[in-house]
């Protein structure tokens, strides 16, 4: 008789915040946290993922996403290599398919993927053995983004249940609004979306959320999570002009009250959805976002390579 | 239930089971002889645990010919058609060229000829090029043997062509088949406009896209006193237009796909293409609008919409895949499966839409069970359970949305125009 084999533990994935229940996100943070007093600590550098290998295969332009995550890796001692899609054979036409076969042949532990469609993520995972992280994927997830908020937020005010947030502008386009909405009901905070009709979509409630199309909204918020207004969508008459927009939305000092505090997700649009005096104000937790970015990766590539996965029967809502 | 059937001069088979010819109004087991392709008599038999019914005919098929043989052709998509148990189905005019003109439908149906197994119909465009800027010849294609007119895939946008169209086809005695879509309103969209769009940030697909032309349509319709068919109705709006105008003597019918009487767009949490269809799949108001009206009989079509797609084409991320999903070779048995089973739909209803509801909507010969008519049967296991796999297809695609999914109900054999063109 053949020996009887069992088959292989599924990955673990993050592709998306519904990929994850509320423990699982306090133990992300407990990390990050951890690893930030760490590096604090220490030296710059833990040993912990060493000889592990992260591919960060990254088809839309970034910033801070990809430096955040090459420099994850690398203060975890993980052998790191960054693909953007310009300058590689996805310049000569290589599917994505065929690109994540070809790096999935070289056995990388960790794949990071961003890309433009809704679904590549999803994609890379059922092609490869690597674990993957999505780091944004169109419209749909941003699930790093969220957790880092999340972090900042926790860091800054001291807790998340309770949280009140409101995320101000348009969530339509957003990944980020979508992965942090769907984090806030995960640890119990509040969510109030704010922005025109048309920029708002319908449905989200069904996530535990508010909705209004008045800036007065924010007036009773902890937190003022203003998202970037993207100029290539005025050819699609969301909303008449940038100028009305500004006049509706745009997060002015006059707007934001005292001991609240204001989050954007980067690249700002100063002038447009948030103005420069707020920006450079104390309230601003721009560049704290930034610096929880890194730690919160590092927890994430350490989460993502040492917790055994969930049973699929344990999940419940999972998509 | 037995069967013996050779293809030759002076053959006789014996087919004997539960006969389900809801058009006739049978439903008791019966012996059933054929001779020569002509059914010549019908007695009481003995039951059996096989149903035999009328064969299916599919008015809304994709075969890719000419220009994507790689992804079907008329061969192998009519194999695919008698291993679903149809005897006959309608292929669509998006192709490359275009179905446009007289001398690209004569090619077709010269190649049917020579290679369809089961009886094929070609629908011609409504517009040259599908473009909706000029009618095609329509006289001319209704001669060379037009099944209908349809710029299918593309919606007609402008209702100044449409109103034309149906004056127009007035020449001759084919309807046009309308794919109702607003793109205005449907332009970068990917599923329905709801709650699952809304939290995936795919985009949005609204019910209006569908229901506005719907309604457009039907005005036109019924000024024009013009028949039309609106092919694979998605969204309740659409549904409840639809009652109105038939309530109001419009002579219109009305096709419903097997994927959006089953699935709803929870199905796309998945990401997985091959849920990936236009129209988009909706909500559960809407395919339980879908159910009822197939039900009550202002859908009278069931159609499959048999959209082949190269592995290499689905094999992207959900946003970038092509609409579309493959579904002759499941249709009944995921109809049976989820619709009868469950007690939602009867089994009666089921073929009757399947078979004689899409035949007389295009003024094809429906397929009977009486002595005299040409054999057009299929024989159903309906407790033969199977699993959908890639490797059992006919059809060279196999972007189904059923892969992996166990089903139950099979066809066993299908007999088309007097042939024996399917035995499992």
């Amino acid at each position: 008789m053949s020996e009887l084999r069992l088959p292989p533990a599924p990955k673990r994935h993050l592709l998306s915040i519904a990929d994850l229940d509320r423990a699982d996100i306090e133990r992300i943070l407990d990390t990050a946290g951890s690893l930030a007093a760490a590096l604090d600590r220490e030296m710059k550098k833990l040993p912990t993922l060493r000889g592990r290998t992260v591919v960060n295969l990254f088809y839309e332009s970034s910033t801070r996403t990809l430096a955040s995550f090459e420099l994850a890796a690398k203060r975890l001692s993980a052998d790191t290599m960054s693909i953007r899609s310009a300058g590689s054979s996805v310049d000569k036409g290589e599917s994505l398919k065929d690109t994540a076969l070809t790096l999935a042949a070289y056995e990388p532990d960790v794949i990071v993927v961003r890309h433009p469609s809704i679904g590549a993520p999803q994609l890379v995972s059922r092609l490869t053995d690597a674990h993957v992280v999505n780091a944004g994927d169109g419209k749909h997830q941003h699930p790093t983004q969220a957790l880092l908020d999340l972090y900042a937020m926790r860091d800054a005010l001291g807790r998340l249940a309770g949280l009140r947030v409101a995320i101000v502008g348009d969530v339509l386009h957003s990944r980020v609004a979508r992965s942090l909405v769907q984090a806030l009901a995960l640890v119990g905070g509040e969510t109030v979306l704010v922005g025109p009709p048309t920029l708002v979509p319908r449905g989200l409630e069904a996530l535990g959320c508010e909705v209004s199309h008045n800036i007065q909204a924010i007036v009773d918020a902890d937190v003022v999570y203003v998202l970037r207004m993207q100029r290539e969508r005025m050819g699609d008459a969301f909303v008449p002009s940038l100028r009305e927009y500004t006049a509706l939305y745009g997060i002015t000092p006059a707007r934001v009250r005292e001991r609240q505090v204001v989050m954007h997700p980067g690249p700002m649009n100063r002038g447009v959805e948030i103005d420069p005096r707020v920006a450079d104000s104390d309230a601003a937790l721009v560049t704290d976002q930034v610096r929880a970015g890194l730690v919160v990766r590092m927890a994430v590539l350490y989460d993502v390579l040492t917790v055994a996965p969930v049973e699929a029967s344990e999940r419940v809502g999972v998509a | 239930m037995t069967l013996f059937v050779r293809n030759g001069r002076g053959d006789s088979t014996v087919i004997t089971g539960r006969v389900v010819a809801p058009a006739q109004g049978i439903d008791e087991s019966l012996r059933i002889a054929v001779t020569d392709g002509v059914i010549t008599a019908i007695e009481p038999g003995d039951s059996g645990s096989l149903v035999i019914a009328p064969a299916f005919v599919d008015p809304h098929v994709h075969l890719r010919t000419p220009g994507r043989e790689d992804e079907e052709t008329i061969r192998s998509g009519t194999e695919a058609a008698a291993a679903g148990g149809y005897c006959a189905i309608l292929a669509m005019p998006n192709t490359d060229p275009v179905v446009d003109s007289a001398a690209v439908l004569g090619a077709l149906v010269e190649e049917a000829h020579a290679t369809a197994l089961v009886p094929t119909g070609f629908m011609a465009a409504i517009s040259k090029g599908q473009l909706g800027e000029e009618l095609t010849e329509m006289a001319d294609l209704a001669a060379t043997g037009a099944a209908a007119f349809t710029d299918d895939g593309s919606p007609v946008v402008s209702a100044g062509l449409m109103r034309r169209a149906l004056q127009y086809s007035g020449v001759t005695a084919l309807r046009l088949a309308l794919h109702c879509e607003e793109p205005s309103l449907s332009r970068g969209g990917h599923v329905h406009e709801g709650r699952v769009s809304a939290e995936l940030g795919l985009g949005p697909y609204p019910s209006t896209a569908e229901s506005v032309m719907v309604e457009r349509d039907l005005a036109l319709a019924e000024s024009e006193c013009r028949p039309l068919h609106l092919m694979h109705l998605s969204a309740r709006e659409s549904v409840e237009a639809l009652d109105r105008a038939l309530a109001d003597g419009v002579p219109a019918t009305a096709e419903v796909t097997p994927h959006h009487l089953v699935l709803t767009d929870e199905a796309v949490r998945s990401l997985d293409p091959n849920v990936k269809m236009n129209p988009p799949l909706r909500a559960p108001e809407d395919r339980e609008a879908l159910r009822d009206a197939l039900r009550r009989g202002s859908v009278s079509c069931i159609a499959t919409d048999h959209a082949p797609h190269a592995r290499h084409e689905k094999d992207v991320p959900f946003e970038e895949a092509p609409f579309g999903v493959t579904g002759l070779e499941t249709a009944f048995a995921a109809l049976h499966t989820h619709l009868v089973e469950p007690g939602i739909v009867a089994l009666e209803t089921l073929i009757e839409r399947m078979s004689s509801g899409p035949a007389r909507a295009f003024g094809l010969d429906e397929p009977r069970i009486e002595v005299g008519a040409r054999a057009n049967l299929v024989v159903l296991d309906l407790a033969a359970e199977w699993t959908v796999t890639e490797d059992g297809f006919r059809s060279l695609s196999a972007n189904s949305w059923l892969l992996g999914h166990t089903l139950r109900g099979r066809v066993v054999t299908t007999v088309a125009d007097g042939r024996v063109v399917f035995a499992s």
